[in-house]
């Protein structure tokens, strides 16, 4: 073999570890040191020498476990620099010793649900934990992660060492919490995959690079917690959630990068296979009878597919999910699309008389989703005035320029319609 | 690792309290330090005297140490007093601290002791 091809098998295989256990190994050294950062330098020191070392030697046979042995001498150099106390010294040669026979048993035991619990802990800040997940269980640099999260690479940077230096300080546990404990605190975990997935899913068109690979990202993460936390409803509902919304990707913009509302969508471009996915994980979870939030949301993918792909009229049935969501979640963003069902059923009156109820919510008054609802609602209704308006501050609050673009060409329609004089109904069917 | 957890409260509720919920709030206070006592994770713990009787000292416009009568932070809550407990990480430290009777009436904040 060319010292060139084997330079490139090394790197190719160096890669492939990377890919697939990287995580892995963060987790199965930080659950011992709890120094998440420490744990990282050691791990991209190793797979430096992987790639120096194997071209010449070969690849070894258990990759893993050689990287592991790397790190694990680095890990334990730096722990030995940090910690001076003679008990430091003894608890140090014990956890060596543990770390060493780990190395031979292969797999190593996978605790990356340990190690995104400790990231989506109530103790670390909200706002950190989807890139926290992503950084350690996936290896993304803070460079993507804060572009896809529009904050710019130092502060993410910032943040994330911040939160590590907390894991490590405070004492923050890499465990899988008790049964009492799981439920809330599962929660904070698929929050943030959940976060990390809406992040990508603002760059539909996949222009960019960092926050197309976040969907994709946050589906592997999602995917993982259903392999390794076996039989948990939420868990599933919010894998078929990700893959519903996966499944409309090529749909929701035009080719000149319009985005174009779900009733409008071409629903053969709809991949089915992720629908069918989405369809029958939705099935496991609801024969597991623990409903949640995630799983609600997913239900309503499902009527919202079924009802596109079909033309079967189903907002009764959209109208119950809401219901039953919004008891759970008391959200006002749920009132507001629960106020659009209501009007699909009963009017546009009656949807905009529970939209301006929604209004005296200070928090709804920045929130593009409410004005965008409330002028569809009244255009609806012809009051063209007031719809015109409440265009414009929801053009004014939206960051994604596509859609803004949708939602100019709204109100610029407001004016033909005004002045043809006619009596639409509903100007959108 | 050892765990200070710091209770902060509106001490002007206390008086306002009558004779009985008053005995009924100290009780429950022996009860939760006995209760640490016995999980052996008790390293200390004190009630603060009222911040009526606080001092802060701090450097000076002229470098020199400053005396000044009062508290470091004038807020709606005081330091009324603390507890340290040796528990294995934070976990069992947030559990501790959600079941002291401070969380009832105040606010328990729980930072992590230096331990190199």
């Amino acid at each position: 073999m060319s010292s060139e091809l084997r330079s490139d098998l090394a790197r190719a295989t160096a890669e492939e570890v990377a890919r697939r256990s990287y995580g892995k190994l963060v987790a199965f050294l930080a659950a011992r040191t709890r120094d998440v950062a420490g744990v990282e330098d050691a791990l991209s020191e190793a797979f430096a020498s992987a790639l120096a070392d194997w071209p010449k030697n070969g690849c070894p046979a258990n990759p893993e476990g050689w990287l592991l042995t790397v790190a694990r001498r680095k890990t334990i150099d730096a722990l030995r620099v940090r910690q001076r106390r003679e008990r430091a010294a003894e608890e140090l040669r014990v956890m060596d010793d543990e770390l060493e026979a780990a190395e031979r048993s292969s797999p190593i035991p996978d605790q990356r649900l340990a190690l995104m619990f400790a990231c989506a802990h109530p103790a670390i800040d909200a706002g950190v934990r989807a890139p926290l997940i992503l950084q350690t269980v996936l290896g993304l640099d803070a460079k993507v992660i804060g572009s896809a999260f529009l904050i710019s690479p130092a502060a993410m940077g910032k943040r994330l060492v911040r939160a590590k230096e907390k894991i490590r300080e405070a004492g923050i546990p890499f465990v899988v919490p008790e049964l009492e404990e799981l439920p809330a605190r599962l929660d904070a975990v698929l929050d943030a995959i959940y976060a990390a997935f809406a992040e990508g899913w603002t760059d539909p068109a996949g222009t960019d690079a960092a926050r197309r690979d976040l969907t994709e990202e946050s589906l592997f993460l999602a995917r993982l917690v259903t392999e390794l936390l076996l039989d948990n409803a939420e868990a599933l509902g919010l894998l078929a959630l990700l893959l519903y919304a996966e499944s409309r990707r090529l749909a929701r913009r035009s080719n000149e990068g319009d985005f174009v509302p779900l009733a409008e969508q071409d629903t053969g471009l709809w991949d089915s296979r992720a629908i069918a996915e989405a369809e029958s994980v939705l099935k496991s979870a609801s024969r597991l009878r623990n409903p949640g939030r995630f799983q609600l949301e997913a239900a309503l993918q499902s009527a919202h597919t079924h009802r596109c792909q079909s033309g079967h009229w189903n907002w009764p049935e959209v109208l119950q999910i809401y219901d039953a969501l919004f008891e759970l979640t008391g959200s006002p963003v749920v009132a507001i699309n629960r106020a659009l069902a209501v009007a699909e059923i009963d009017g546009a009156e009656v949807g905009l008389n529970i939209l301006k109820k929604l209004g005296d919510d200070a928090r709804l008054g920045e929130y593009q989703p409410y004005w965008a609802a409330r002028a569809e609602l009244l255009s609806r209704n012809n009051a063209f005035d007031e719809a015109r308006r409440a265009y414009e501050i929801a053009i004014g609050l939206e960051r994604d320029d596509a859609v803004r673009r949708f939602l100019q060409k709204r109100q610029s329609k407001l004016k033909t319609w005004a002045l043809s004089g006619s009596k639409l109904l509903h100007p959108l069917a | 690792m050892q765990y200070l957890l710091m209770l902060y409260a509106d001490e002007s509720g206390w008086t306002k309290l009558s004779k009985g919920e008053q005995e009924q709030g100290m009780a429950a206070y022996m009860a939760y330090t006995e209760a640490l006592k016995q999980a052996g994770v008790w390293k200390g713990s004190n009630r603060l005297q009222p911040i009526a009787t606080a001092t802060t000292v701090r450097n000076g416009a002229n470098g020199k140490a400053q005396v000044l009568d009062g508290p470091f932070a004038d807020s709606k809550e005081q330091l009324g007093g603390y507890y340290l407990i040796e528990v294995p990480d934070m976990d069992a430290a947030l559990s501790w601290a959600s079941r002291c009777p401070a969380v009832g009436h105040g606010v328990v904040e729980v930072r992590p002791v230096w331990s190199r």
